[in-house]
């Protein structure tokens, strides 16, 4: 039996219309159906946020009043929202990009997608805290520190340098987050520091002595406050967080500074920029100088323990050494861009 | 017999459907095309680059195998054999598939850190894939006419030789179509191995935009993830030749025998449980033990209720965009042979093994150059689950018209009905339970999407996986816990109305 093809053109076009329609209805249903749903506006100043919303949304709120314009944020990874900001190109409604690290900021900026900011506004920063083209200014620091549990290894607040970490006592008893951005940040400076070479010895070095992987840094000063290894490579603040959350007395772990010269006490920094193309740049100028002013400062001091970027201001809540004290560290900030190789290095040695 | 013209009807929404799916590959080639063709060529020839081909085929390969396995077996025990606790099974089998695979991931490398590598990357893409298999041989299991099987017992066939010649059969083209989005999953799933440490190609181009923000490596290795995934499919599409002529007596089913399983059932009973309790009963004591731990810091529950309704929305028009997009090339796909088909069908699923930040980007791409109204809307966001899950329901409504009789469709053709009133009055009928199980899948499927949800969502919108992914990034997992739980309560309604629905359509047929 054959089928017969007569169809009769205007009936089969109709349904055909009826049944793409199926598919519209639903789109058109839902373009309606939100009513909370706002599109990004050009006149409200537009945030990308790579930073978590639970830091810095309380921060972020503050801008309204700050530049007086309705400010919207949308969230993301740092380097997820960079690449979307890189693809948006000029057609991007962004204004400001707030990014967790250099790196995002640097790319942007290489791709000549930032507005070179006003002397005035990176002038507020600590000397080396700012792009040298001005492309971007960091908000906030942190610093890589050794997490350590004092009934195991007390003697860590003897240490000056990351390499006491290859001691054979420590075999199999260091915590580490190997996809942490910021270790990998670490990695780069024992790079920058070392040498391509001194760096790869190092790494398998540190691999011969058993280091065991978790998940992030939470992780890590999970397992060293309960015991579970000796010491923890770490960020700072994730150890500020849990005392100011849980009391000093109930956590057990401590945490030790190393020498400012030394990879294992590299400083990372959060920072933003403003997109090329912003129609809200006076608006954007006065947001981050937000961001840089002492209440906006103090806000990363206090609520997020992390160091602030600019002078004289001091944590209320935790007790942080101040930036200026640890000493500048040797390690120069753009040079943290060069990640993928320092991937391909812990690739290598089978650190993954 | 078949005819070899396809009628425009299913062909014109079929194209649509296609080039809706292809979007992410014209922007793979724009990117590409920028390299020049001595830097693709760079990337390509890599060594790494063999290294992780063979790495993710291995994964995707092992995963497959054992879904299949412990898809069909499960199928088998749950419809056809008087195992203790039938009911249950048949439920909780297809449980799994509400569990994100990272928040698995998540569940046993925080209870056992020594969960890594190859064997924790096939154990929790395995426990979380099986039911993709699972469902859809469910439903053919509940489809096939017991009279053939008859008929061939009382032609003197064993019951083995019975179900490997007839049952199996007859099975194939759900069980291929299911395994085809096992391999394709485990191929482009970024979660688990990226907990789980180890590296696939998803990871790869993950990393190159996260550690040099260089979009076009990760434009050539997609595109090379594109070429593996046609390839695939090809080979799906040439195990179900052959297969196709299912159904041949009328469109009743009746109840068939039960197997009994004597001193075995008992034990497969326990081996059912193992499975289920690997699969299910652990990730979600994890999320409860996370839970109780993190009750002290209390629930946002305004916004735990907002999150969980924006996911129910952009699901429920993701599945009802993606199955209505699925439908013509599904019926093309089962009942037309033809080149123009076969582009369509393979068009499709061409992006399917593409990471969920690939596609998701090709839309901002696109989005923000032609459809800039509806940039960041949920429109575009339904488009972005279209594009990302259309597989899932075409192979659900193929499998299903595949084993309905084509002769139904040619009896009322010959009466004088137009193709779309055959469609409409007996081809889908017919299918319905397999569409509405291809339409589940892509809900649930929906539900779970973190990369493309969280650049394309309406600005200010949470999603149950859009907040455990804020609340993880502070490691809160104590926070986290209850979006964790209340993604997979949320997921497993569908599931259970969905397995009853089944249940009701059998009844409804004896």
């Amino acid at each position: 039996m054959r089928r017969r093809l007569s169809l009769r053109p205007s009936l089969a076009g109709r349904r055909t219309i009826a049944l793409a329609s199926v598919a519209l209805l639903g789109l058109g249903l839902s373009a309606c159906g939100q009513d909370g749903e706002e599109p990004l506006s050009d006149e409200a100043l537009v945030i990308y946020s790579g930073r978590n919303e639970n830091l810095v949304a309380p921060v972020l709120e503050k801008l309204e009043d700050a530049t007086g314009v309705d400010v919207q944020v949308r969230y993301g990874g740092s380097s997820e929202l960079a690449a979307q900001l890189l693809e948006e190109g000029e057609n991007t409604k962004a204004d400001i990009f707030f990014s967790q690290d250099a790196g995002a900021l640097g790319a942007l900026g290489k791709a000549d997608r930032l507005e070179t900011l006003d002397p005035a506004t990176t002038g507020k920063v600590i000397e080396g805290f700012a792009d040298p083209k001005g492309h971007w200014v960091a908000t906030s620091a942190r610093a890589r520190v050794i997490a350590y549990d004092p009934a195991q290894a007390p003697e860590v607040t003897d240490m000056t340098t990351v390499d006491a970490v290859l001691d054979p006592r420590y075999k199999g008893k260091i915590g580490y987050a190997p996809t942490n951005a910021s270790f990998q940040s670490f990695v780069t400076a024992l790079r920058v520091t070392k040498g391509e070479e001194g760096a790869k010895k190092w790494l398998e070095d540190f691999k011969a002595n058993e280091p065991r992987a978790y998940d992030n840094n939470i992780l890590v000063l999970d397992a060293v406050d309960s015991g579970q290894v000796a010491l923890g490579l770490i960020n700072h603040y994730y150890w500020y967080e849990r005392v100011a959350e849980k009391g000093a007395s109930s956590v057990n772990a401590k945490i030790h500074f190393l020498g400012s010269d030394d990879p294992g006490a590299l400083i990372n920094v959060a920072g933003a920029g403003i997109l090329k193309g912003s129609n809200q740049k006076p608006s954007a100028t006065k947001a981050i100088d937000y961001l840089l002013s002492k209440e906006g400062q103090q806000y990363f001091a206090d609520e997020t323990a992390e160091y602030p970027v600019v002078a004289g201001i001091e944590s209320t809540k935790h007790d942080i050494v101040p930036l200026s004290e640890l000493g500048r560290s040797s390690v120069d900030l753009n040079s943290l861009d060069s990640l993928e190789q320092t991937l391909a290095l812990l690739d290598e040695v089978g650190l993954t | 017999m078949r005819s070899s013209r396809a009628p425009w009807i299913l062909l014109g929404p079929g194209l649509v459907t296609a080039l809706v799916a292809l979007l992410p590959i014209g922007y793979l080639l724009v990117r590409t095309a920028e390299a020049g063709l001595e830097r693709v060529a760079d990337i390509i020839l890599r060594e790494r680059t063999l290294a992780l081909v063979l790495r993710s085929l291995a994964l995707a390969g092992t995963v497959t195998l054992l879904s299949l396995v412990i898809g069909v077996t499960l199928a088998i025990l749950a419809t056809r054999t008087n195992i203790p606790g039938r009911r249950l099974l048949a439920v909780t089998a297809a449980l799994p598939l509400a569990i994100p695979s990272y928040v698995a991931a998540f569940a046993w490398i925080s209870a056992f850190p020594a969960v890594s590598g190859f064997g924790g990357t096939v154990l929790v893409l395995t426990s979380c894939c099986y039911p993709y298999v699972y469902l859809p041989v469910v439903a053919a299991m509940r489809r096939i006419d017991p009279a053939v099987e008859e008929v061939a017992r009382s032609l003197g066939r064993s019951p083995w030789n019975t179900f490997w010649s007839v049952t199996a059969r007859q099975l194939r083209p759900a069980a291929a179509s299911g395994a085809l989005l096992v391999a394709l999953y485990a191929l482009s799933d970024f979660g688990a191995p990226s907990l789980l440490r180890f590296d696939t190609f998803t990871r790869v181009i993950y990393a190159s935009y996260r550690s040099s923000f260089d979009r076009t490596a990760a434009a050539v290795l997609s595109l090379l993830l594109v070429v593996i995934t046609v390839a695939i499919t090809v080979a799906e599409a040439r195990t179900r030749r052959g297969s196709e002529r299912a159904r041949v007596g009328g469109g009743v089913a009746r109840r068939p025998h039960t197997v009994r399983l004597g001193a075995l059932r008992w034990p497969a009973a326990a081996a059912a449980a193992v499975v289920v309790g690997v699969a299910l009963v652990f990730p979600i004591a994890s999320l409860l033990y996370w839970f109780a731990t993190g009750l002290s810091a209390g629930v946002d529950l305004p916004h735990l209720a907002t999150s969980a309704a924006s996911t129910f929305w952009f699901s429920v028009l993701g599945a009802v965009v993606c199955t209505a997009l699925a439908i013509p090339v599904g019926v093309l796909a089962a009942r037309y042979r033809g080149r123009l088909t076969s582009f369509i069908e393979h068009a499709s699923f061409a992006g399917h093994a593409l990471p969920g930040i690939v596609v998701a980007l090709a839309l901002v791409f696109f989005g923000v150059r032609v459809a800039q109204p509806i940039y960041q809307r949920t429109p575009l966001l339904v488009i972005a689950y279209a594009v990302l899950f259309i597989p899932a329901a075409i192979g659900a409504v193929r499998a299903a018209v595949a084993m309905s009789p084509v002769r139904t469709e040619e009896a009322a053709r010959s009466l004088g009905s137009t193709p779309w009133q055959v469609l409409r009055r007996v081809t889908l009928p017919l299918a319905a339970p397999g569409i509405g199980a291809g339409a589940a899948l892509v809900l649930l499927t929906c539900m779970k999407e973190l990369p493309a949800t969280l650049l394309l969502r309406p600005t200010g919108t949470d999603t149950l996986a859009t907040s455990l992914w804020t609340e993880t990034g502070v490691a809160a997992y104590g926070a986290a816990a209850p979006y964790g739980l209340a993604l997979v309560v949320l997921a497993v309604l569908p599931t259970l109305a969905l397995m009853r629905s089944q249940r009701a359509g059998e009844a409804g047929l004896s």
